[in-house]
Protein backbone atom coordinates (compact mmCIF):
# COMPACT_ATOMS: atom_id res chain seq x y z
CA UNK A 1 0.00 0.00 0.00
CA UNK A 2 1.23 3.49 -0.93
CA UNK A 3 0.65 6.58 1.19
CA UNK A 4 1.16 10.18 0.08
CA UNK A 5 2.47 12.80 2.52
CA UNK A 6 2.54 16.53 1.87
CA UNK A 7 6.00 17.99 2.40
CA UNK A 8 8.32 20.79 1.43
CA UNK A 9 11.38 18.56 1.19
CA UNK A 10 12.58 15.33 -0.35
CA UNK A 11 13.45 13.10 2.61
CA UNK A 12 11.66 11.50 5.55
CA UNK A 13 13.22 14.14 7.81
CA UNK A 14 11.79 16.95 5.70
CA UNK A 15 9.11 19.20 7.20
CA UNK A 16 5.54 17.99 6.94
CA UNK A 17 3.40 20.46 5.00
CA UNK A 18 -0.09 21.28 6.25
CA UNK A 19 -1.42 22.51 2.90
CA UNK A 20 -2.53 19.97 0.34
CA UNK A 21 -3.21 21.69 -2.99
CA UNK A 22 -0.26 24.03 -2.68
CA UNK A 23 2.15 21.66 -0.96
CA UNK A 24 5.53 21.95 -2.71
CA UNK A 25 5.96 18.15 -2.91
CA UNK A 26 4.33 14.82 -2.24
CA UNK A 27 6.35 12.03 -0.68
CA UNK A 28 4.84 8.70 -1.69
CA UNK A 29 5.80 5.93 0.73
CA UNK A 30 5.44 2.26 -0.15
CA UNK A 31 4.64 0.31 3.03
CA UNK A 32 5.47 -3.10 1.52
CA UNK A 33 8.83 -2.18 0.02
CA UNK A 34 9.69 0.43 2.67
CA UNK A 35 10.82 2.80 -0.08
CA UNK A 36 9.61 6.20 -1.17
CA UNK A 37 9.56 8.53 -4.12
CA UNK A 38 8.91 12.26 -4.36
CA UNK A 39 6.50 14.00 -6.72
CA UNK A 40 6.96 17.66 -7.44
CA UNK A 41 3.85 19.83 -7.10
CA UNK A 42 5.54 23.11 -7.98
CA UNK A 43 3.13 23.87 -10.83
CA UNK A 44 0.34 24.16 -8.27
CA UNK A 45 2.06 26.24 -5.62
CA UNK A 46 1.31 29.47 -7.46
CA UNK A 47 -1.74 28.33 -9.43
CA UNK A 48 -4.44 30.98 -9.34
CA UNK A 49 -7.12 28.37 -8.86
CA UNK A 50 -7.72 24.64 -9.20
CA UNK A 51 -4.65 23.66 -7.16
CA UNK A 52 -6.61 21.24 -4.97
CA UNK A 53 -8.19 19.48 -7.93
CA UNK A 54 -4.88 19.17 -9.74
CA UNK A 55 -3.03 17.98 -6.63
CA UNK A 56 -5.72 15.37 -5.98
CA UNK A 57 -5.44 14.16 -9.57
CA UNK A 58 -1.66 13.93 -9.17
CA UNK A 59 -1.80 11.75 -6.05
CA UNK A 60 -4.59 9.65 -7.58
CA UNK A 61 -2.38 8.95 -10.61
CA UNK A 62 0.42 7.95 -8.26
CA UNK A 63 -1.82 5.07 -7.16
CA UNK A 64 -1.88 5.86 -3.46
CA UNK A 65 -4.51 4.41 -1.13
CA UNK A 66 -4.12 7.04 1.60
CA UNK A 67 -3.16 10.66 1.88
CA UNK A 68 -1.75 12.25 5.01
CA UNK A 69 -1.95 16.03 4.99
CA UNK A 70 -2.88 18.99 7.18
CA UNK A 71 -5.98 20.37 5.54
CA UNK A 72 -8.09 19.47 2.57
CA UNK A 73 -10.61 21.69 0.74
CA UNK A 74 -13.94 20.68 -0.78
CA UNK A 75 -12.87 20.25 -4.40
CA UNK A 76 -9.80 18.23 -3.53
CA UNK A 77 -11.91 16.12 -1.19
CA UNK A 78 -14.39 15.42 -3.97
CA UNK A 79 -11.66 14.23 -6.33
CA UNK A 80 -9.88 12.17 -3.66
CA UNK A 81 -13.16 10.51 -2.67
CA UNK A 82 -13.93 9.69 -6.29
CA UNK A 83 -10.47 8.12 -6.52
CA UNK A 84 -11.24 6.18 -3.29
CA UNK A 85 -8.28 7.69 -1.48
CA UNK A 86 -8.64 7.84 2.30
CA UNK A 87 -7.53 11.12 3.86
CA UNK A 88 -5.84 11.38 7.25
CA UNK A 89 -5.20 14.65 9.05
CA UNK A 90 -1.96 15.30 10.85
CA UNK A 91 -0.06 18.21 12.31
CA UNK A 92 3.24 16.36 12.55
CA UNK A 93 6.48 18.29 12.24
CA UNK A 94 8.20 15.91 9.83
CA UNK A 95 7.18 13.28 7.30
CA UNK A 96 8.85 10.63 9.46
CA UNK A 97 6.71 11.63 12.44
CA UNK A 98 3.54 11.57 10.31
CA UNK A 99 4.49 8.13 8.96
CA UNK A 100 5.03 6.85 12.51
CA UNK A 101 1.63 8.16 13.61
CA UNK A 102 0.04 6.55 10.56
CA UNK A 103 1.65 3.17 11.31
CA UNK A 104 0.49 3.38 14.93
CA UNK A 105 -3.02 4.17 13.70
CA UNK A 106 -2.99 7.40 15.66
CA UNK A 107 -4.26 9.55 12.79
CA UNK A 108 -7.92 10.42 12.42
CA UNK A 109 -9.51 9.87 9.05
CA UNK A 110 -11.06 13.00 7.52
CA UNK A 111 -14.59 12.29 6.41
CA UNK A 112 -15.19 15.69 4.86
CA UNK A 113 -13.30 18.75 3.71
CA UNK A 114 -12.05 20.62 6.76
CA UNK A 115 -11.34 23.99 5.18
CA UNK A 116 -13.33 26.14 2.80
CA UNK A 117 -12.28 26.57 -0.80
CA UNK A 118 -10.68 29.90 -1.58
CA UNK A 119 -13.44 30.64 -4.06
CA UNK A 120 -16.45 29.69 -2.03
CA UNK B 1 -16.53 55.60 -29.27
CA UNK B 2 -15.75 53.37 -26.33
CA UNK B 3 -13.63 54.73 -23.49
CA UNK B 4 -12.52 52.37 -20.74
CA UNK B 5 -11.63 53.83 -17.35
CA UNK B 6 -9.07 51.56 -15.69
CA UNK B 7 -6.31 51.67 -13.11
CA UNK B 8 -3.58 49.50 -11.75
CA UNK B 9 -4.22 50.41 -8.14
CA UNK B 10 -7.69 50.05 -6.71
CA UNK B 11 -9.51 52.90 -5.04
CA UNK B 12 -7.99 55.61 -7.20
CA UNK B 13 -11.32 56.90 -8.50
CA UNK B 14 -12.34 54.90 -11.59
CA UNK B 15 -16.00 55.03 -10.71
CA UNK B 16 -15.77 58.68 -9.67
CA UNK B 17 -14.25 59.56 -13.04
CA UNK B 18 -16.57 57.38 -15.14
CA UNK B 19 -19.80 58.34 -13.39
CA UNK B 20 -19.01 62.07 -13.43
CA UNK B 21 -17.91 61.82 -17.05
CA UNK B 22 -21.17 60.12 -17.99
CA UNK B 23 -23.15 62.71 -16.06
CA UNK B 24 -21.88 65.72 -18.00
CA UNK B 25 -22.92 64.33 -21.38
CA UNK B 26 -25.52 66.45 -23.08
CA UNK B 27 -26.60 63.49 -25.19
CA UNK B 28 -27.35 59.86 -24.57
CA UNK B 29 -24.44 57.90 -23.12
CA UNK B 30 -23.88 54.40 -21.78
CA UNK B 31 -21.99 53.63 -18.60
CA UNK B 32 -20.97 50.00 -18.22
CA UNK B 33 -20.04 48.89 -14.74
CA UNK B 34 -17.62 46.09 -15.61
CA UNK B 35 -16.34 45.73 -12.05
CA UNK B 36 -18.75 42.83 -11.71
CA UNK B 37 -17.21 41.57 -8.48
CA UNK B 38 -18.15 44.76 -6.69
CA UNK B 39 -20.18 47.05 -8.91
CA UNK B 40 -20.78 50.48 -7.40
CA UNK B 41 -21.65 52.98 -10.14
CA UNK B 42 -25.35 52.62 -9.26
CA UNK B 43 -24.63 54.23 -5.89
CA UNK B 44 -23.90 57.49 -7.69
CA UNK B 45 -26.33 57.31 -10.60
CA UNK B 46 -29.74 56.81 -9.13
CA UNK B 47 -32.39 55.84 -11.58
CA UNK B 48 -35.07 53.39 -12.45
CA UNK B 49 -34.17 49.78 -13.16
CA UNK B 50 -35.27 48.83 -16.65
CA UNK B 51 -34.48 45.16 -16.85
CA UNK B 52 -32.44 42.39 -15.34
CA UNK B 53 -31.15 39.28 -17.06
CA UNK B 54 -29.69 36.11 -15.68
CA UNK B 55 -26.34 35.20 -17.20
CA UNK B 56 -25.25 31.59 -17.58
CA UNK B 57 -22.15 30.00 -19.00
CA UNK B 58 -22.20 26.60 -20.68
CA UNK B 59 -20.70 23.90 -18.46
CA UNK B 60 -20.23 20.22 -19.31
CA UNK B 61 -22.65 17.50 -18.34
CA UNK B 62 -21.41 13.94 -18.82
CA UNK B 63 -23.58 11.10 -20.08
CA UNK B 64 -22.53 8.20 -17.89
CA UNK B 65 -23.73 5.62 -20.39
CA UNK B 66 -21.74 6.99 -23.30
CA UNK B 67 -18.59 7.89 -21.30
CA UNK B 68 -15.87 5.26 -21.33
CA UNK B 69 -13.55 7.21 -19.01
CA UNK B 70 -10.88 7.86 -21.64
CA UNK B 71 -9.84 11.09 -19.89
CA UNK B 72 -9.51 13.25 -23.02
CA UNK B 73 -11.76 15.91 -21.47
CA UNK B 74 -9.69 16.23 -18.31
CA UNK B 75 -6.45 16.30 -20.28
CA UNK B 76 -7.80 19.14 -22.39
CA UNK B 77 -9.13 21.36 -19.60
CA UNK B 78 -6.42 23.64 -18.26
CA UNK B 79 -8.73 24.97 -15.56
CA UNK B 80 -9.33 21.54 -13.96
CA UNK B 81 -13.07 22.06 -14.35
CA UNK B 82 -13.42 18.48 -15.53
CA UNK B 83 -11.29 15.71 -14.05
CA UNK B 84 -11.10 12.13 -15.17
CA UNK B 85 -9.15 9.10 -14.03
CA UNK B 86 -10.70 6.02 -15.45
CA UNK B 87 -14.25 6.55 -14.29
CA UNK B 88 -16.94 9.06 -15.12
CA UNK B 89 -15.34 12.52 -14.99
CA UNK B 90 -16.00 14.91 -12.13
CA UNK B 91 -17.25 18.33 -13.16
CA UNK B 92 -16.53 21.52 -11.19
CA UNK B 93 -18.87 24.14 -12.69
CA UNK B 94 -17.21 26.93 -10.64
CA UNK B 95 -13.92 26.36 -12.38
CA UNK B 96 -15.39 26.18 -15.88
CA UNK B 97 -14.71 29.03 -18.31
CA UNK B 98 -17.40 27.74 -20.65
CA UNK B 99 -15.08 27.23 -23.62
CA UNK B 100 -16.77 24.01 -24.74
CA UNK B 101 -13.43 22.31 -25.44
CA UNK B 102 -14.20 19.17 -23.41
CA UNK B 103 -17.35 18.50 -25.44
CA UNK B 104 -15.40 18.98 -28.66
CA UNK B 105 -12.54 16.60 -27.77
CA UNK B 106 -14.80 13.85 -26.36
CA UNK B 107 -14.46 10.96 -28.83
CA UNK B 108 -17.75 9.39 -27.73
CA UNK B 109 -19.79 12.61 -27.76
CA UNK B 110 -20.69 11.92 -24.15
CA UNK B 111 -20.52 15.59 -23.09
CA UNK B 112 -23.26 18.08 -23.65
CA UNK B 113 -23.38 21.62 -22.29
CA UNK B 114 -25.83 22.95 -19.81
CA UNK B 115 -26.30 26.46 -18.40
CA UNK B 116 -24.63 27.40 -15.12
CA UNK B 117 -25.68 30.74 -13.66
CA UNK B 118 -22.83 33.10 -12.76
CA UNK B 119 -24.67 36.40 -12.21
CA UNK B 120 -27.00 39.00 -13.63
CA UNK B 121 -26.81 42.01 -15.92
CA UNK B 122 -29.07 44.88 -14.93
CA UNK B 123 -29.96 48.07 -16.75
CA UNK B 124 -30.70 51.32 -14.96
CA UNK B 125 -31.79 54.54 -16.62
CA UNK B 126 -30.72 57.79 -14.95
CA UNK B 127 -31.58 60.76 -17.20
CA UNK B 128 -29.35 60.54 -20.27
CA UNK B 129 -27.22 57.79 -18.78
CA UNK B 130 -28.00 54.13 -19.33
CA UNK B 131 -26.12 52.18 -16.72
CA UNK B 132 -25.46 48.56 -17.65
CA UNK B 133 -24.24 46.70 -14.62
CA UNK B 134 -22.91 43.18 -14.16
CA UNK B 135 -23.31 41.53 -10.76
CA UNK B 136 -21.38 38.33 -10.24
CA UNK B 137 -23.04 35.84 -7.92
CA UNK B 138 -21.38 35.38 -4.55
CA UNK B 139 -19.13 32.34 -4.84
CA UNK B 140 -18.89 32.50 -8.63
CA UNK B 141 -15.23 33.13 -9.41
CA UNK B 142 -15.60 33.73 -13.13
CA UNK B 143 -15.73 37.45 -13.92
CA UNK B 144 -14.70 37.61 -17.61
CA UNK B 145 -17.77 35.81 -19.07
CA UNK B 146 -20.06 38.17 -17.15
CA UNK B 147 -18.05 41.19 -18.28
CA UNK B 148 -18.43 40.01 -21.87
CA UNK B 149 -22.18 39.67 -21.26
CA UNK B 150 -22.28 43.27 -20.01
CA UNK B 151 -20.39 44.48 -23.06
CA UNK B 152 -22.59 42.47 -25.41
CA UNK B 153 -25.51 44.63 -24.25
CA UNK B 154 -23.77 47.85 -25.26
CA UNK B 155 -25.31 49.71 -28.20
CA UNK B 156 -22.64 50.47 -30.77
CA UNK B 157 -24.16 53.76 -31.92
CA UNK B 158 -24.18 55.30 -28.44
CA UNK B 159 -20.94 56.49 -26.77
CA UNK B 160 -19.89 54.17 -23.98
CA UNK B 161 -17.82 54.57 -20.82
CA UNK B 162 -16.53 51.33 -19.34
CA UNK B 163 -15.80 51.34 -15.62
CA UNK B 164 -13.15 48.60 -15.32
CA UNK B 165 -12.13 46.52 -12.31
CA UNK B 166 -8.77 47.45 -10.75
CA UNK B 167 -5.55 45.66 -11.56
CA UNK B 168 -4.27 44.20 -14.81
CA UNK B 169 -5.61 40.65 -14.74
CA UNK B 170 -8.16 38.81 -16.90
CA UNK B 171 -11.25 40.84 -15.86
CA UNK B 172 -9.46 44.05 -16.83
CA UNK B 173 -8.33 42.65 -20.17
CA UNK B 174 -11.90 41.46 -20.80
CA UNK B 175 -13.11 45.00 -20.10
CA UNK B 176 -10.66 47.12 -22.06
CA UNK B 177 -10.36 44.80 -25.08
CA UNK B 178 -12.03 46.53 -28.01
CA UNK B 179 -12.03 49.96 -26.35
CA UNK B 180 -10.97 52.92 -28.49
CA UNK B 181 -9.26 54.65 -25.62
CA UNK B 182 -8.22 53.81 -22.08
CA UNK B 183 -8.13 56.41 -19.32
CA UNK B 184 -5.87 55.23 -16.49
CA UNK B 185 -6.82 56.73 -13.16
CA UNK B 186 -4.12 57.03 -10.56
CA UNK B 187 -3.17 58.99 -7.48
CA UNK B 188 0.07 60.87 -6.82
CA UNK B 189 1.48 58.33 -4.36
CA UNK B 190 4.22 55.69 -4.62
CA UNK B 191 1.56 52.95 -4.81
CA UNK B 192 -0.35 54.88 -7.44
CA UNK B 193 2.80 55.33 -9.51
CA UNK B 194 3.94 51.72 -9.20
CA UNK B 195 0.59 50.33 -10.30
CA UNK B 196 0.20 52.95 -13.00
CA UNK B 197 3.43 51.67 -14.53
CA UNK B 198 2.03 48.14 -14.64
CA UNK B 199 -1.22 49.36 -16.19
CA UNK B 200 0.69 51.40 -18.79
CA UNK B 201 2.64 48.28 -19.78
CA UNK B 202 -0.68 46.48 -20.19
CA UNK B 203 -2.34 49.05 -22.46
CA UNK B 204 0.84 49.41 -24.49
CA UNK B 205 0.88 45.65 -25.02
CA UNK B 206 -2.73 45.83 -26.16
CA UNK B 207 -1.92 48.82 -28.37
CA UNK B 208 -4.83 50.89 -27.17
CA UNK B 209 -4.36 54.68 -27.09
CA UNK B 210 -4.41 55.92 -23.53
CA UNK B 211 -4.07 58.86 -21.20
CA UNK B 212 -3.90 59.38 -17.46
CA UNK B 213 -6.25 60.95 -14.94
CA UNK B 214 -4.64 61.94 -11.66
CA UNK B 215 -6.97 62.02 -8.69
CA UNK B 216 -6.24 63.80 -5.38
CA UNK B 217 -3.60 66.02 -6.89
CA UNK B 218 -1.80 67.78 -4.08
CA UNK B 219 -2.14 64.87 -1.68
CA UNK B 220 1.15 63.19 -2.50
CA UNK B 221 4.15 64.11 -4.59
CA UNK B 222 4.82 64.89 -8.24
CA UNK B 223 6.37 61.60 -9.28
CA UNK B 224 3.32 60.51 -11.27
CA UNK B 225 3.52 63.77 -13.21
CA UNK B 226 7.24 63.30 -13.75
CA UNK B 227 6.67 59.73 -14.94
CA UNK B 228 3.99 60.82 -17.42
CA UNK B 229 6.23 63.60 -18.66
CA UNK B 230 9.15 61.22 -19.19
CA UNK B 231 6.96 58.63 -20.89
CA UNK B 232 5.13 61.16 -23.06
CA UNK B 233 1.79 60.17 -21.59
CA UNK B 234 -0.85 62.92 -21.63
CA UNK B 235 -2.53 63.77 -18.33
CA UNK B 236 -6.12 64.43 -19.34
CA UNK B 237 -7.72 65.12 -16.00
CA UNK B 238 -6.53 66.31 -12.65
CA UNK B 239 -8.89 66.18 -9.73
CA UNK B 240 -7.52 68.18 -6.84
CA UNK B 241 -7.32 66.87 -3.30
CA UNK B 242 -10.35 68.44 -1.69
CA UNK B 243 -12.18 67.31 1.41
CA UNK B 244 -15.45 68.53 -0.12
CA UNK B 245 -15.05 65.90 -2.87
CA UNK B 246 -14.60 63.12 -0.34
CA UNK B 247 -17.62 64.33 1.60
CA UNK B 248 -19.78 64.42 -1.52
CA UNK B 249 -18.56 60.93 -2.43
CA UNK B 250 -19.44 59.61 1.02
CA UNK B 251 -22.99 60.87 0.51
CA UNK B 252 -23.22 59.05 -2.83
CA UNK B 253 -23.24 62.29 -4.77
CA UNK B 254 -21.46 63.14 -7.98
CA UNK B 255 -18.85 65.89 -7.98
CA UNK B 256 -20.41 67.56 -11.02
CA UNK B 257 -23.75 67.83 -9.22
CA UNK B 258 -22.74 68.80 -5.73
CA UNK B 259 -19.57 70.79 -6.50
CA UNK B 260 -20.32 72.69 -9.71
CA UNK B 261 -16.92 74.39 -9.62
CA UNK B 262 -15.39 71.12 -10.75
CA UNK B 263 -17.93 70.43 -13.48
CA UNK B 264 -15.81 72.07 -16.23
CA UNK B 265 -13.06 69.50 -15.58
CA UNK B 266 -15.35 66.68 -16.64
CA UNK B 267 -17.04 68.64 -19.43
CA UNK B 268 -13.66 69.29 -20.92
CA UNK B 269 -12.70 65.63 -20.57
CA UNK B 270 -15.95 64.59 -22.29
CA UNK B 271 -15.30 67.03 -25.12
CA UNK B 272 -11.76 65.79 -25.56
CA UNK B 273 -12.64 62.12 -25.44
CA UNK B 274 -15.95 62.09 -27.23
CA UNK B 275 -15.80 65.22 -29.33
CA UNK B 276 -18.50 66.96 -27.40
CA UNK B 277 -20.33 63.77 -26.63
CA UNK B 278 -21.94 63.78 -30.03
CA UNK B 279 -24.54 61.02 -30.21
CA UNK B 280 -22.95 59.62 -33.35
CA UNK B 281 -19.80 58.88 -31.43
CA UNK B 282 -16.41 59.67 -32.78
CA UNK B 283 -13.76 57.03 -32.99
CA UNK B 284 -11.17 59.67 -33.64
CA UNK B 285 -12.21 61.56 -30.54
CA UNK B 286 -9.01 60.85 -28.72
CA UNK B 287 -6.79 62.47 -31.30
CA UNK B 288 -6.76 65.86 -29.65
CA UNK B 289 -5.03 64.20 -26.73
CA UNK B 290 -2.49 62.29 -28.72
CA UNK B 291 -1.18 65.35 -30.45
CA UNK B 292 -2.29 67.79 -27.83
CA UNK B 293 -3.80 69.83 -30.62
CA UNK B 294 -7.34 69.85 -29.36
CA UNK B 295 -9.40 71.50 -26.75
CA UNK B 296 -7.09 70.65 -23.96
CA UNK B 297 -4.94 73.55 -24.98
CA UNK B 298 -7.38 75.74 -23.19
CA UNK B 299 -6.51 74.21 -19.91
CA UNK B 300 -3.42 76.35 -19.66
CA UNK B 301 -5.65 79.23 -18.75
CA UNK B 302 -7.76 77.60 -16.15
CA UNK B 303 -6.86 74.07 -15.28
CA UNK B 304 -7.62 72.66 -11.89
CA UNK B 305 -4.05 72.85 -10.83
CA UNK B 306 -3.70 76.50 -11.59
CA UNK B 307 -6.83 77.08 -9.61
CA UNK B 308 -5.20 75.36 -6.71
CA UNK B 309 -1.87 76.99 -7.19
CA UNK B 310 -0.18 73.73 -8.03
CA UNK B 311 2.15 72.60 -10.75
CA UNK B 312 1.23 71.95 -14.32
CA UNK B 313 -1.24 71.77 -17.13
CA UNK B 314 -0.30 68.11 -17.42
CA UNK B 315 0.28 68.27 -21.12
CA UNK B 316 4.01 67.91 -21.19
CA UNK B 317 4.50 71.00 -23.25
CA UNK B 318 3.36 69.12 -26.32
CA UNK B 319 0.97 71.86 -27.23
CA UNK B 320 3.95 74.02 -28.05
CA UNK B 321 3.20 76.64 -25.47
CA UNK B 322 5.60 77.28 -22.64
CA UNK B 323 4.84 75.23 -19.54
CA UNK B 324 3.22 76.86 -16.57
CA UNK B 325 5.66 78.96 -14.59
CA UNK B 326 5.55 76.99 -11.38
CA UNK B 327 5.77 73.64 -13.11
CA UNK B 328 9.39 72.52 -13.25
Amino acid sequence: MKIAFTTSGETLDAPFESRFGRAPKFLVYDLEKETFSVIDNRQNVNASQGAGIQAATTVARAGVACLVTGHCGPKAYKVLSAARIRIFASSAATVKEALGLFRDEKLVEALSADVEGHWM
Amino acid sequence: MIVAVASGKGGTGKTTVSANLARVFDAEVQLLDCDVEEPNAHLFLKGAGIEEEEICIPVPEVDEVLCDGCGECGAFCRFHAIVSFGAKPLVFPDMCHGCGGCAKVCPRKAIRETGHRIGVVGKIRADRVTLIQGRLDVGAPMAPPLIRAVKARMRKEVPAILDAPPGTSCPVIATIGGADFVLLVTEPTPFGLNDLGIAVDMVRDLRIPFGVAVNRVGAGDDRVHAYCRDQGIPILLEIPEDRAIAESYSRGELIVDSLPRYRPLFEELARGLFDGGSPSGNRAGYRPFKSCQGRFRRRENGCALELHGKTCCGLDNRCGKPPCEDKR
